[in-house]
């Protein structure tokens, strides 16, 4: 890896492990030997299966469902239908975006593969045999497979369930100044303009979503083994929505095979397995096959953007309007706080200084399968990323200026930070010339320009794209940021025991970050307990305290706070009861990690472990014994990350084929709490980044068929595909939060796309070639030369 | 129907119905849950077992069809209560995050190193094109078994 910053400057020892060491995974030792324990390895005493029955239309009315034959098959305990649910008050359940979905339809199904019927059996096989039987007769009706078709007027309403909803619009927002933003435009050289649509993807984990769901009818407690990012707040959902005294529901989240946002909504199958598991008295599992989740959970995007950038013809931008409208399927359910209603989009302007900028904003339903989930992303960020990349690559080619050039005039500068943007969001900190100036050299900027020139004589095609995006990770503060009206804080736990060994215990959930190796580095550092002595516990309800979960980047700025926050409150008892065992006074003791000595006489020393055995032993007059404490972060702001990624491609003029030469991405995230685990993510980031701007989409044909149903048609790179890549890091830290770290786990993804596209743009502009837009498929390629040799 | 296999050095056998998949057979007959179900329709790679030391998609197989074949999977990787190299080397060079398609992953790579010690780059991104990662970028999957590569030709020339 390369870098131009000082690394962290290492406090610990790699015995001891704090901030800055590339410290081994402990999680890996129970994965490499196949000891993992994910919802479906779960198995409970007589524990039944249950299969979904899905609608195969997109949009009908339901004229009657028939479970006789499956009802009478061996093996079959009960079928559930929505008109069983709703003598519970369980037919419709809440969304994330305070909308309404439909657990089991009743009066219409509203996209391909919605939730009809659930039929609970002895046995796997037996459960989806029956689910087959289900007959249901349906009255076919137009299925709306646009979000402009569905704002027409005479449109089919999608959802007549909604009193007083009369079109199928779903929400508009806006951000910005209008009447600045049109006379920024008013007084502009040139306006640059494009017009592109990010397609849905979906973020497909390896492991798809499920519970075992165990209610104990003489106790009444509820045990929900989930594939939860989120396990605190949907134990709240659980009791809001079945009625469950909170005390009684106890949500695990075992091991989680990724998650990328695919897990924070609740889905209608973990409502059903629950309410069968309560009627029937025993435990239910329900585990998702791969259609089911391509077809009917969480997908991403789908984003119809139009954006405008106000510049002077010497390359000053000098505002920005966006109009964006999207697709969010049958259901409003983004997963996202609940005052914006369409993330984070507004962070659209970049990482460029200019006054003004305009964002406006309309949802439509479709018969479309729900979602919007924050897929590897903080809230819409990454389709705002991608806008504004795109726009400025554009802007500097119809300016006749090298777009690295154009982003530097244009950067929000070092100086410039904390910077308020015209959004309103407040960047914390950054250097964004530093990390393009590294990003350039590392690739080589210059010589691949000259080699541009010389290849094109040579009949080649070669393009350089540049991304410099700055992302917006970690809500809340929770006055600005909530989901369901819960503030968006979360929470660490952190106990001491006698024999200085410890426990953290979090409100967050690991999906493979590696939280049990990276959290304990965080109190290794700030109370010199070594790593290896601190158990990192997530997961469990009734076992840590309550957070909002592991989303858009939020453990490390927020849970990671609270750690760092927690254990230096117990640095600040533990003090006290140094100076009794010193018999000194607190004034007079000074801190190195790991012990506490008298001023002047370092040979008067006790350690923490000292410390901690007197916790329980010989606490001292008038000090509450233990060392324990929990600590709630409600954040001051959100963090900035950003960075430059370079892409070179080659691009074949006969077949439109393109291939990634060089991949260099620059991160900063801040101080890097192990450097190991953060490229890691890094490398995980930008391999989904070239998926989306190279092969992944989930399209529909006009009777609203999910077309990337499976993975032989929903392409996810192998290791075949997937370029090689180059890391390079700047620490820039981040001033409000306690270490300084900023989230990483998203960055590539959000800023990687654009790069990719710019990329193949930038060797195609000279044909005439403006935008193609993802997933930039050699078919669409060869498709765009064409055109524009005509 | 009886099958018979030899899974991981033990002989078992159980009365299966001839449908049953040989992951599920694995997974719930046997209980041994370290292999995973992924995709349902031999894209994904994750539920990939040794079959007669050769890697295969255990979810496209049918448990009658292993009937006196001998099958390895990630619980039979230990030797003598030793993690093996590819073992060691996924652990040592960040191999794994999610760890869902880990086990999958480190058979393809102990099989390739069977027929091929000394593999490149290309050659290892070939053999585990078959399997599917969604957390790591393949980077340090290709890295972890280089490593273990290495760590096979030093026991050799040790």
């Amino acid at each position: 890896m390369t870098t131009t910053a000082e690394p962290h400057s290492l406090l610990t020892t790699p015995e001891v492990s704090g901030l800055g060491h590339s410290r081994k995974r402990v999680e890996d030792a129970r994965f490499i030997e196949g000891r993992g324990n994910y919802v479906d390895d779960i198995v409970l005493p007589g524990m039944l299966y249950m299969a979904i029955h899905r609608s195969p239309l997109a949009h009908a009315r339901i004229l009657s469902i028939d479970t006789s034959e499956a009802a009478a098959m061996e093996g079959v305990i009960a079928v559930v239908t929505g008109e069983l649910l709703a003598g519970y008050n369980l037919a419709w359940m809440p969304t994330l975006s305070g909308d309404t979905q439909a657990v089991l339809a009743t009066d219409k199904v509203r996209f391909q593969g919605q939730e009809i019927a659930a039929v609970i059996a002895t046995d796997r096989y037996i459960a989806q045999d029956a689910a087959d039987k289900i007959l249901v007769e349906y009255e076919e009706l137009e299925p709306i497979v646009t979000p402009q078709r569905s704002l027409e007027q005479d449109a089919p309403l999608i959802r007549d369930d909604k009193e007083g909803q009369t079109n199928n619009q779903c929400y508009t927002w806006e951000s910005g100044d209008k009447e600045g933003t049109d006379a920024a435009f008013a007084g502009a050289d040139k306006i640059v303009s494009l017009d592109t649509f990010y397609p849905r993807s979906h973020p497909a984990p390896l492991e798809t979503c499920g519970i075992v769901a165990d209610v104990n009818s003489a106790t009444g407690q509820a045990t929900l083994y989930m594939t939860s990012q989120a396990p605190h707040a949907h134990r709240t959902v659980f009791a809001l929505v079945a009625g469950l005294p909170e005390q009684n529901i106890r949500i695990v989240s075992p091991d989680i095979g990724g998650g990328f946002g695919n897990k924070v909504p609740v889905y209608p199958g973990y409502v059903v397995a629950t309410a069968a598991s309560l009627v029937i008295g025993k435990p239910v599992k329900w585990v998702e096959t791969r259609t089911e989740n391509l077809i009917s959970t969480g997908f991403g995007r789908d984003y119809h953007m139009h954006g405008e950038l106000a510049v002077t013809r010497d390359g000053k931008i000098l505002g920005l309007r966006v109009d964006m409208l999207s697709d969010q399927g049958a259901f409003f359910s983004d997963a996202q706080p609940t005052k914006f209603r369409a993330g984070l989009f507004h962070i659209v302007t970049g990482s460029y200084d200019y006054p003004v900028a305009h964002v406006t904003t309309r949802g439509a339903y479709t018969n479309k399968a729900p979602g919007g989930v924050a897929y590897r992303c903080s809230f819409r960020v990454t389709e705002a990323s991608y806008m504004i990349e795109r726009l400025v690559q554009n802007a500097a080619y119809e300016l006749g200026m090298d777009p690295a050039e154009f982003r530097m005039k244009n950067f929000i500068k070092k100086d410039q930070f904390p910077y308020l943007s015209p959004t309103g969001f407040v960047y914390d900190s950054g250097d964004y010339e530093g990390a393009m100036k590294l990003a350039l050299e590392m690739v080589g900027y210059d010589e691949i320009q000259k080699e541009k020139e010389q290849a094109r004589g040579e009949g080649r095609l070669v393009g350089i794209g540049l991304a410099s995006f700055t992302e917006v990770v970690g809500a809340g503060h929770g006055d600005d940021y909530d989901i369901l009206g819960l503030r968006m804080f979360d929470s660490a736990e952190l106990r001491v025991h006698p024999t200085g060994k410890a426990i953290l215990k979090l409100g967050v959930r690991s999906q493979g970050q590696g939280h049990e190796t990276t959290f304990a580095q965080i109190v290794a550092e700030e109370l010199g307990i070594p790593a290896s002595d601190i158990k990192v516990v997530e997961g469990d309800t009734d076992n840590t305290p309550y957070g909002l979960g592991t989303y858009a980047s939020r453990s490390t700025p927020v849970a990671g706070a609270a750690t760092a926050v927690i254990a230096r409150k117990l640095r600040d008892k533990a003090k006290k009861i140094a100076a009794h065992l010193l018999e000194a006074s607190e004034d007079d003791l000074e801190w190195e990690v790991g012990k506490f000595s008298v001023k002047g006489d370092p040979e008067s020393s006790v350690t923490i472990q000292d410390v901690a055995f007197a916790a329980y032993t010989d606490v001292g007059e008038g000090i509450e014994p233990g060392l324990e404490g929990v600590h709630y972060y409600d954040p001051p702001n959100m963090t900035y990350p950003f960075g430059t990624y370079a892409v070179v491609v080659d691009v074949d003029p006969g077949t439109g084929q393109w291939k990634v030469r060089r991949m260099v991405a620059v991160d900063d995230c801040g101080v890097r709490i192990n450097p190991m685990v953060v490229e890691g993510q890094i490398h995980g980031g930008l391999t989904e980044g070239f998926a989306m701007s190279s092969m992944q989409h989930i399209t529909f044909d006009e009777q609203g068929n999910c077309i990337g149903s499976n993975f032989l048609d929903y392409l996810i790179p192998t290791a075949w595909e997937t370029p090689r890549f180059e890391l390079g890091a700047t620490v820039t830290p981040s001033p409000h939060h306690p270490i300084g770290a900023k989230g990483v786990g998203e960055s590539a993804t959000v800023g990687s796309p654009a790069a990719f596209v710019n990329a193949v743009i930038d060797a195609l502009w000279p044909l005439g070639v403006h935008n193609i837009d993802m997933p930039v498929s050699a078919d669409r390629v060869w498709a765009a030369m064409e055109e524009a040799k005509s | 129907m009886n099958v018979t296999v030899n899974i991981n050095g033990a002989e078992r056998t159980a009365d299966v119905e001839p449908r049953l998949l040989l992951t599920d057979f694995i997974r719930g007959t046997l209980g041994l849950t370290g292999t995973h179900m992924g995709c349902d329709t031999t894209s994904c790679g994750v539920c990939t077992v040794l079959l007669d030391g050769v890697p295969v998609k255990s979810c496209t197989v049918f448990a009658v069809q292993a009937n006196g074949r001998s099958i390895t999977t990630v619980e039979g990787l230990k030797q003598n209560g030793q993690l093996s190299p590819i073992q060691q080397a996924f652990h040592q060079e960040h191999g794994l995050q999610c760890g869902f398609c880990t086990p999958a992953m480190m058979l393809v790579g102990t099989a390739l190193l069977e027929e091929n010690p000394n593999p490149s780059e290309d050659e290892i991104r070939w053999a585990i094109s078959g399997n599917l990662c969604r957390c790591t970028g393949y980077m340090n999957i290709v890295k972890s078994i280089q490593a273990a590569a290495a760590m096979k030709s030093e026991e050799v020339s040790a």
